[in-house]
């Protein structure tokens, strides 16, 4: 089953108009709100526009979803605190990873639902956590009674296996033992993160970090150690997205979308999935590829998703950046994946040194670079332009979703 | 010296569709939903069949060997107190697309091996018999 359009895909329609993102911090104490209409004012500012534009909204997930301070608020709220009039609104958990949200919004853009929709990302796990530590999926209960668990949690709660971390690990393990994965070369992604992490006033770790740095962190989860898993914190992202035929008033390029990949064609649970290897990364991306000419050797950045390094070598070979199996060669030493390298990956140091942003801070950074505002970390490739293609995806295991972004329209 | 699980084991939900198999453990047997049509195990169970949607499905005993697909040795402290376990993806030898995750249990870290094989054994908790897995002699 093809994802291939038989006109041209409708998501080309849409642009991503303006970004914003609030401070961004392991723990600022500010409310979910706040920090969200920070972030929305200001790509509702950077697009040109006022408040009073905006006739769209969506989020993901919104409503409480998930352990404290993951879920964001939810829409509603975000309406009635910016005094929003709305011709579509949407918001939730299940879809294409965290993209969903703007992906929903790019479709209604384009069926004329809406001109400008708000889609927004806010996370305060950071405070939410406090100095206790990450929680596990689903919580450790607490009082008296063993809690009871339903639905897909069931089968890997019991086990202990009750962290993304465990199952990521599983994943790893597999690739250690299919491809012979190294720990020096996994170590490439977070060294690489960090790099350019110190180059982004916004991110959470900064501090140098060498081979010998990531080799001696403590195990969380073989093979993954702590600087293998992201760091939860507080901050919000937003962007616009507008219909295509007003990007000649932006005072900044276009970043148009020129194709989603959202397809899910194996089992969707992590320890069913058909390759475990790969999982839905492999469909996302596949479905995207079928839905443009563009191809891989056209990507001039990379932002892809890094909630644990595994999942990044994993998108590399699903995005077809380099052939199954053969991630671990190619980001050893770092040079493939640095900003000078043949595919610059996570510029704004990703999530395991930006912060947990969950997926929006890769989509918010594959604008600054395409719309060349990136300082001292912009990418410029040879020839001594900016980037013109940059490929995002976020999600692992059986939730994936990619984008396909271009600068200006196409 | 790994421990066989987690401090504490947090526990299913035994509604109708899964009760038989958090129960199967009982008797000593690991039972699986199975087409009576096609003979395709179903699992996690679910109303009918995914291959031929046939809706004559029912639990069926199987041999409780299987094969480690991957693991990962987990030292976190999601739940306080635990010592590190061992957390696996076994596949059933009847169906190997089929999975399970459990624990490896009564096996040290540096001696398992993806790809080796493994039987059932059950943990007894309140009223569900856990399936975890252990080394065995490979008889395929």
């Amino acid at each position: 089953m093809s994802a291939r359009p038989t006109e041209e895909p409708l998501e080309r329609r849409a642009i991503i108009s303006g970004i914003g993102q609030s401070d961004v911090g392991r723990r600022l104490g500010r409310s979910e709100l706040e920090l969200t209409v920070d972030a929305a004012l200001a790509a509702i500012a950077d697009a040109g526009l006022t408040r009073d534009d905006i006739d769209g909204i969506s989020t993901y997930p919104g409503m409480g979803a998930g352990t404290p301070g993951f879920g964001g608020p939810p829409t509603p709220e975000v309406q009635d605190a910016l005094g929003l009039s709305l011709n579509w609104h949407d918001g939730g958990g299940e879809g294409p990873a965290q993209m969903r949200a703007v992906m929903a919004a790019a479709l209604a853009v384009a069926a004329g639902l809406a001109r400008h929709v708000l889609v927004y990302r806010t996370v305060t796990e950071g405070s939410a956590q406090g100095t206790g530590g990450r929680q596990p999926m689903g919580g450790t209960g607490g009082g008296g009674s063993v809690p009871r668990f339903g639905s897909f949690m069931q089968w890997s709660l019991p086990y202990g296996a009750v962290s993304a971390a465990n199952w990521i690990a599983m994943v790893g393990q597999r690739r250690v033992h299919e491809f012979g994965l190294t720990r020096e070369q996994l170590g490439q992604i977070a060294i690489n993160g960090r790099r350019n992490a110190a180059l982004n006033p916004k991110a959470v770790y900064t501090d140098p970090m060498s081979m010998d740095d990531y080799l001696a962190a403590r195990i969380i989860t073989t093979p993954l150690c702590l600087f293998d898993c992201d760091a939860p914190c507080d901050g919000s992202t937003a962007v616009i997205v507008s219909h295509r035929d007003v990007a000649g008033d932006l005072d900044h390029p276009a970043v148009q979308i020129n194709a989603l990949g959202t397809a899910l064609r194996g089992r969707p649970s992590w320890d069913q999935f058909d390759d475990m290897t790969t999982m839905a990364a492999r469909d996302a991306a596949a479905s995207m590829w079928e839905r443009t000419d563009l191809t891989p050797a056209d990507v001039d950045t990379a932002q892809l998703y890094d909630g644990f390094s595994v999942l990044t070598i994993v998108w590399l070979e699903a995005m077809g950046f380099c052939g199954r199996g053969e991630s671990g060669p190619f980001i050893e030493g770092g040079a493939n994946i640095a900003r000078d390298g043949v595919l610059p990956l996570n510029t704004a140091g990703g999530q395991l040194s930006g912060g947990r942003l969950h997926g929006f801070s890769l989509i918010h950074e594959a604008c600054v670079q395409l719309r060349g505002e990136g300082g001292p970390r912009q990418v410029v490739r040879p020839g001594g332009r900016n980037p013109e293609v940059a490929a995002v995806a976020n999600g692992g295991g059986p939730i994936a979703g990619t984008m396909l972004l271009t600068r200006g329209i196409r | 010296m790994v421990a066989n699980g987690p401090m504490l084991r947090l526990l299913p939900r035994l509604t109708d569709d899964v009760a038989f198999f958090w129960t199967s453990g009982e008797d000593g047997v690991l039972r699986l939903l199975r087409c009576d049509d096609c003979g395709f195990y179903i699992h996690p169970p679910g109303p009918v069949c995914p291959r031929c949607l046939s809706r004559n499905v029912e639990p069926q005993a199987v041999s409780g060997r299987g094969h480690v697909e991957t693991f990962t040795v987990n030292y976190q402290q999601w739940i306080p107190g635990s010592d590190p376990y061992i957390i696996a993806w076994v596949s059933i030898d009847e169906q190997p697309d089929v999975r399970l995750t459990t624990n490896l249990v009564d096996v040290e870290p540096d001696d398992v091996r993806i790809g080796m094989a493994v039987r059932v054994l059950f943990e007894h908790a309140e009223d569900v018999w856990l399936p975890l897995f252990t080394p065995a002699e490979d008889a395929s």
